[in-house]
């Protein structure tokens, strides 16, 4: 006869731990029992559906016929009464037994709920209008009750008291949150992060939040009115749910006889203190003293018991585990693991905080170990701190780089350094080898994985992982999330495949591409095919002008005023005193309210009102300096050989030549460059989308993919050339690889390293692909078609085209600075 | 219903604005030969709503992007709501309900 296994429970642990028996290929004969009458969920989740933002039907874990299909004998709805340690059989309240050879409890535990006067209700559970949060029914009743009601009071403000308090705001229109202690989250977080937490709740989100409040009394005759406080105060509310912490399910297998401290004592295998055939896994089980309150330790519980039943290894042991918790509350980000503060002299404690931005982070490290991490307000850097805590990896001699993207990959684990069974995503239990075995059988995208895997899910914080480790998988074959790989959201193509769609059927307005390609017009994507059709068919483009951005309609850059700025070309930031002296007559004819040096070395004149534009022009009677478009926007120089005594090139004389050829050139983000006289770099050409630096010995030296806005990174070395034409060559060739080749609003700094700077060389500089004279002739026809845009001021491309939308006077006043 | 002007001062999947009564209101042309009017001045940060891209459903403001319901003014990204009103073409005018 098979071994008779009965498990109590079909939660997280329970289900988990038999999926990795049969994952071993034991040979048991398997009975479960689960209080709730349906198969098993993931119960982390509820928050989310709390919030609204997963659907009830996408948290099962196993549906019924999962048990079928694996020989299960499921009963749910069926509580277990008692155990009989030595007739081995347990009993069910409905009065049937079942005898076993082997037992576990996974009976996991429940809402602690403080004996508040009023809370219950006497024989009929809870006062109504008063929830805990803990079942799927709890979440199911919390809702339809509170879409109903106005006030929330959530008592708790731990992890799931904000998830409460945070889902509730979905339902109702008020929500408070009381908490106990002096600050949120007192278990893991310390009392500076604590404060930062609890004023971007309020501020951020809208809950009020109040800290030190005992709650004394739940008002309310028939239904809740209100809660009261020790301090006095009545805060009036019809819902109250109460999240303040849980307790083990371990009365049962006390009052069976077996030891319980506050859950079910433990060995290092999962078996129950003094038996043989009873063990203990989850939230149920103390292990080392330690109760656990979250999924991941219960995995390493789940993995050790599997190990040890089936044979498999009898001797593995469970040795504890390292806690990472992490909020999951929309636009408030919170994780933290291990120690909250320093706690030894000789402790390294770096803190950094920013409290108008809700940002505190923290990170300790003793011997060289991260210790503890805590972050608020930023968290990424979270998935590289919890490897790090949980495998205690060597950390980056920078300690900052533990704190911030310093630019480099530094502080990324390496995929291919990961062991097999080493998990990825510890809400759902997710291991690397899962995940790979996922995508050999064919899956291969990464939204994909995660449907199956269930991986990156939970708290969201693996994602990045797991891209990268289905990319690893995929080999070379990685495909690309679809939606994510489209060049514009509305018509589901690459790139590669739309351009050649646009080829075949000779799409060359935005209206024909919708038409044959995508079907609906798509507001979201007309900027992105116009810029792409144009650079495609240059004059043989039709221009709809409903397809363009309201900046490349007037040619001008929308303020937050609804007024437009003037930026007028000065090539290599070089300009003269009769250019400035028009410039200035023209904003004072205009009254033009402010006047600026730009970042991109010319000069602003701000608050244009849209019709006033064609007369500023006139007046200007200067070209367009193009600050406006996803093109090619100016070519900050430094003064150079001519008069910096430094100076090894003439950057000054370079850099116009650029901007003169390559003015007004679109592409699928900006193109700014740089030129400077030498490597002292005055004109910041390492950051640039293309910088040219001057290097003794008359040579220049090429970098692309820098960047100095939100991002910032130094460029690659393309090349090395000895002349200026040869400067010239290159970057029309590779801006036009890369207008042919990056996604709608892709920058140069993302796509040079997609690419990869060495196979933009080989493209760029060698024509290893043989497309050189292709680029180039593109490009060069894309030069000729150039046409300064301001000159529409004399035939207006529409109707109305400078007509104002708004009257100035209902707009927010920019002032005027004299 | 009134006439405010004529269907040729705004091209074809753009908008423009008018002002009726003391009150601005945009009116979109789409592409599908309908139109659509709201209120001009966008209830995020008061941008010019008729210098927005459209499509057949909705409009998305030059200054932030958030995207409006064209026909119920309903926001598509957490905004405020947009008041919509009553548009007509007859012939070549363009023929505005009741404000309020
Ligand atoms: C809203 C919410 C959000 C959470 N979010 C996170 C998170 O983000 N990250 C995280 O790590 N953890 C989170 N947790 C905690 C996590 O859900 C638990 O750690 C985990 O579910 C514990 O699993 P378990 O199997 O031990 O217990 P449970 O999942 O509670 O399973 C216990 C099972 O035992 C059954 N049972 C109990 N008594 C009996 C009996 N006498 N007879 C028969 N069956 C019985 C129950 O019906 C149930 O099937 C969250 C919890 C909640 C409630
Ligand atoms: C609507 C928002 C923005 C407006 C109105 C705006 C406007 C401008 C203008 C007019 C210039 C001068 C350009 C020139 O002389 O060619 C400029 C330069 C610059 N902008 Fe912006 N910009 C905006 C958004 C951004 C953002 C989001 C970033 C960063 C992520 C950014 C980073 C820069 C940088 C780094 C420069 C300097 C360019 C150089 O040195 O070449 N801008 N901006
Ligand atoms: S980069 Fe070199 S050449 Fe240019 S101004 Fe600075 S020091 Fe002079
Ligand atoms: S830095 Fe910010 S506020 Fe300043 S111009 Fe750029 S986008 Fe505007
Ligand atoms: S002002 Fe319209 S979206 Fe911000």
């Amino acid at each position: 006869m098979r071994t008779r296994l009965v498990v109590i429970g079909n939660g997280m642990a329970g289900a988990r731990t038999v999926e990795e028996i049969l994952a071993r290929g034991g040979d048991f004969d398997i009975t479960m029992f689960g209080d709730e009458p349906y198969g098993n969920y993931n119960r982390i989740m509820l928050s989310n559906v709390l919030a609204g933002v997963e659907d009830e039907s996408g948290i099962f874990l196993n549906d019924l016929s999962w048990y079928a299909d694996n020989g299960i004998t499921l009963h749910t709805g069926t509580r277990i009464e008692r155990i009989d340690r030595f007739a081995k059989r347990v009993y069910a309240e409905d009065g049937t037994e079942t005898p076993y050879d082997k037992l576990i409890i996974a009976t996991g535990s429940r809402a602690f709920v403080p004996p508040i006067p009023g809370i219950h209700r006497p024989g009929r559970g809870y006062h109504q209008g008063v929830f805990a949060f803990r079942t799927l029914d709890d979440t199911r009743s919390m809702i339809r009750y509170a879409k109903e009601h106005q006030r929330a009071v959530v008592i708790g403000g731990g992890l799931l008291g904000l998830e409460a308090a945070r889902g509730l705001q979905n339902h109702l229109p008020h929500v408070t949150l009381v908490h106990a202690a002096g600050h949120l989250m007192n278990a893991q977080l310390n009392e500076v992060a604590g404060e930062t937490l609890k004023s971007s709740i309020e501020s951020r989100l809208g809950i009020e939040v109040v800290v030190n409040g005992q709650t004394t009394e739940i008002l309310g005759k028939h239904a809740v009115t209100g809660v009261k406080l020790g301090d006095g105060r009545v805060i009036p509310c019809d819902v109250v749910v109460v999240a303040a912490g849980i307790r083990a399910n371990a009365e049962m297998a006390a009052a069976s006889g077996l030891p319980v401290g506050r859950g079910i004592v433990v060995d290092d295998q999962m078996r129950c203190q003094d038996e043989d055939d009873i063990y203990a896994v989850g939230e149920c089980a103390q292990h080392r003293g330690e109760v656990y309150g979250l999924v991941a330790p219960l995995w390493d519980q789940a993995k050790v018991l599997a190990d040890h039943l089936t044979g498999v290894n009898p001797f593995a042991e469970y040795h504890g585990s390292q806690v990472a918790t992490k909020l999951k509350v929309a636009g408030v980000d919170v994780a933290a693991m291990g120690l909250k503060g320093p706690e030894r002299d000789d402790d390294e404690s770096l803190t950094f905080t920013e409290p108008r931005k809700g940002i505190y982070k923290n990170v300790i490290i003793r011997d060289g170990r991260l210790v503890g991490a805590t972050m608020v307000g930023d968290v990424k850097k979270v998935a590289f701190l919890m490897q790090a805590f949980d495998r205690g990896l060597a950390l980056p001699e920078e300690r900052a780089e533990l704190m911030f993207d310093l630019g480099g990959p530094a502080g990324e684990v390496k995929v291919e350094e990961m062991a097999d069974d080493e998990q990825v995503c510890n809400c759902n239990g997710v291991s690397k080898g899962a995940i790979c075995s996922t995508v050999q059988s064919g899956c291969k995208t990464v939204t994909g994985v995660m449907d199956k895997t269930r991986a990156g899910k939970g708290c969201g914080t693996c994602k990045p992982l797991v891209q990268r480790i289905v990319e690893w998988a995929a080999g070379g074959e990685v495909e690309e999330d679809p939606a994510a790989s489209y060049y514009v959201p509305g018509i589901p193509m690459p790139k590669p495949e739309l351009m050649n769609a646009i080829r075949v059927h000779s799409l060359k307005s935005v209206s024909a591409v919708f038409a044959t390609l995508g079907g609906e017009e798509d507001a979201k994507s007309k900027m992105g095919l116009a810029s792409l059709l144009k650079m495609m068919w240059g004059g043989e483009y039709v221009d709809e002008r409903d397809a363009r951005f309201i900046n490349d309609r007037v040619h001008a850059n929308i303020q937050r005023d609804g007024t437009f700025s003037v930026v007028p070309q000065m090539k290599g930031g070089v300009t003269t005193p009769a250019q400035l002296r028009r410039i200035a007559e023209v904003a004072e004819k205009h009254g033009v309210p402010m006047v600026k040096l730009t970042g991109g070395q010319r000069i602003d004149l701000l608050g244009v009102p849209k019709e006033k534009l064609p007369q500023v022009w006139a007046d200007l009677d200067m070209p367009s300096g193009y600050a406006y478009g996803k093109s090619f926007r100016t070519v900050k120089t430094c003064v150079g050989s001519d008069f910096c005594r430094f100076g090894v090139g003439d950057s000054t004389a370079l850099g116009i030549a650029l901007e003169e050829r390559y003015q007004g050139i679109e592409g699928p983000g900006k193109m700014k460059l740089a030129v400077t006289g030498c490597p002292r770099n005055c004109a910041e050409a390492y950051v640039k989308d293309l910088g040219v630096v001057a290097i003794d010995g008359g040579k220049w030296e090429i970098y692309v993919g820098g960047a100095a806005g939100a991002h910032v990174r130094k460029g690659d070395l393309l090349t090395t050339v000895g002349t200026a034409e040869e400067v010239i060559t290159l970057t029309g060739r590779f801006l036009q690889y890369y207008r042919e080749n990056a996604n709608w609003l892709e920058r140069t700094y993302a796509f040079v390293p997609r690419i990869g700077i060495e196979r933009v060389r080989e493209i760029v500089v060698d024509d290893a692909d043989g497309i050189a004279a292709e680029l180039d002739a593109a490009m060069a026809a894309s030069v000729a078609a150039y046409r300064d845009p301001w000159k529409d001021r004399d035939d207006p491309a529409t109707p109305g085209q400078f007509r104002t939308s708004l009257p100035l006077t209902v707009l927010p006043q920019v002032p005027v600075r004299a | 219903m009134r006439a405010i002007g004529f269907l040729d001062e705004i091209p074809l999947g753009e908008g423009r604005t008018f002002a009726v009564d003391g009150e601005m209101v945009a009116v979109f042309r789409l592409r599908d030969g309908s139109v659509r009017a709201t209120q001009a001045v966008c209830p995020h940060k008061g941008g010019p709503l008729a210098d927005g891209q459209i499509d057949l459903k909705q409009v998305l403001c030059p200054l932030h992007l958030n995207a409006w319901d064209l026909t119920t003014g309903c926001s598509l990204s957490g905004q405020p709501d947009l008041a919509v009103y009553d548009v007509h073409i007859d012939n070549d005018k363009i023929l505005l309900g009741e404000l309020s």
